[in-house]
């Protein structure tokens, strides 16, 4: 017994798909957001005098980064609500995402801080630069160029994460895939399509990233 | 009444810990010996070849690991086959496997200094004594860290699997979980058991990243 592709199911499903994808994105974005700021404090932590903040930070960092997505999601589904945030399931992967990402920024936005060379920020003060001055062209523009391909790279890989939010209905791409799914049994058609859909978005993220880099990034060649 | 977080259900867990191992053994396995082919025509010289290779790592890289297992598993239902949902999810994994660690083995392959292939050809090797003897050796080598480092993405990524219902440590999680009403407790256990096996993993591979960035300052 042959079975024929139909692809139509797609066709028709095309409108909620499409917003599948904004909630993808929001979500990725939303969750990006968490993670900076996490990243952000957690790098001021990792090199505070206190030696229990650090342990806190590096015991944080290796156990996001030793263990899988799906089980740390599942993990703050139930004690999130006991620390008294009753959240309905996409804040909850917001938060999964932002914490998940969380671990890898800090990483990241450490190695640009430590790219920053001593010696580069006092021949900023050599030459008269204001202190304001000294951060924002010495060490602000270079670290975000250090640390700029990591961070989109680690955009794009969270927004591909994202689809595991679909494991508590969150509002995404994969989960309306899923309802799809369930209501026209065709299970092949619809997530052949979503595929593409999702490597259509990492490419468009690409794309869009290296015009920025290229616009905010490139050395002056003058 | 629900029983509770016991011996039996530790041990449903640890059969679940075994299938997580087993799939994650296959898929490294199939992977590098699919990888190694990728990572070999990706860099054999020939135009076409090289972009149908970038192409295939590239829809690897860029769609989610959950949509590729997907694809795989209802494709191959498609096709007929009676397959084990242990053979179907270790197919999908071995593709993805194929793809980056073909990516990872491209880019060592290509830190091999010229020079190293250059002299190989001055002495006359083949194109393909050249790969065995002079470049892959040292390619390896290069390798070892960003392999580690897969090899954990992979073990974590099995979880996945857990959503088509192949009962792995991430599932067997959630039936357990399902029935005992206690799932911070079971969660922090499957989540420390991933851990145990990750950890030393990652450990391993940063300690050789600063070996080998340590020996090219030299």
């Amino acid at each position: 017994m042959g079975y024929t592709l139909d692809f139509s199911v797609v066709w028709h499903a095309m409108p909620a798909l499409l917003w599948g994808c904004v909630g993808t994105l929001g979500l990725a974005l939303a969750g990006m957001t968490l993670a900076m700021m996490i990243g952000v404090a957690g790098v001021a932590a990792r090199d505070s005098k206190a030696a229990w903040l650090r342990a806190l930070v590096i015991g944080f960092v290796e156990i996001v980064r030793n263990t899988p997505f799906l089980v740390q999601i599942f993990f703050l589904f139930f004690a999130l609500p006991l620390i008294g945030l009753k959240l309905n399931p996409t804040a909850t992967a917001i938060i999964a995402l932002g914490v998940n990402g969380g671990a890898y920024a800090i990483e990241i936005i450490r190695g640009g801080v430590q790219s920053i060379h001593k010696g580069q920020i006092e021949a900023g003060y050599a030459l008269g630069l204001h202190k304001g001055q000294v951060f924002r062209f010495i060490v602000l523009k270079p670290a975000l160029r250090a640390i700029y391909p990591s961070l989109t790279g680690q955009f794009i890989m969270l927004t591909l994460t994202s689809s595991i939010c679909s494991a508590v209905s969150a509002y995404e791409l994969t989960s309306v895939a899923q309802r799809i799914e369930s209501d026209t049994f065709r299970s092949f058609e619809v997530y052949f399509f979503v595929t593409f859909l999702y490597l259509a978005i990492s490419w468009l993220l690409m794309l869009g990233f290296a015009v920025v880099s290229h616009r905010f990034f490139s050395y002056p060649t003058r | 009444m629900a029983p509770h977080f016991g011996l039996p259900e530790f041990g449903f867990l640890l059969r679940g810990l075994q299938w997580t191992m087993l799939l994650t053994l296959v898929a490294f396995v199939g992977g590098c010996t699919a990888g190694l082919a990728v990572a070999l025509l990706r860099t054999c010289g020939h135009k076409g070849v090289e972009w149908i290779t970038r192409i295939y790592i590239g829809i690897f890289q860029g769609t989610p690991l959950l949509l590729q297992l997907f694809v795989v598993y209802y494709g191959l239902a498609l096709t007929g086959l009676k397959l084990d949902a242990f053979v179907a999810v270790a197919i999908g994994f071995t593709v993805n496997a194929s793809a980056f660690l073909g990516e990872i083995w491209r880019g060592a392959i290509q830190a091999v200094p010229r020079g190293q292939t250059e002299a190989a050809m001055a002495l006359g090797l083949h194109h393909s004594s050249r790969m065995r003897d002079i470049v892959l050796p040292q390619a390896i080598r290069i390798s070892l860290p960003a392999t580690i480092g897969y090899l954990v993405q992979l073990i974590k990524g099995t979880s996945l699997a857990a959503i088509v219902g192949f009962i792995e440590l991430a599932r067997a999680g959630q039936i357990v979980s399902n029935q005992t009403f206690q799932p911070l407790l079971v969660f922090g256990v499957v989540g420390a058991m991933y851990f145990i096996l990750c950890w030393p993993l990652s450990w391993w591979g940063s300690r050789m990243e600063a070996r080998l960035a340590l020996a090219s300052q030299r």
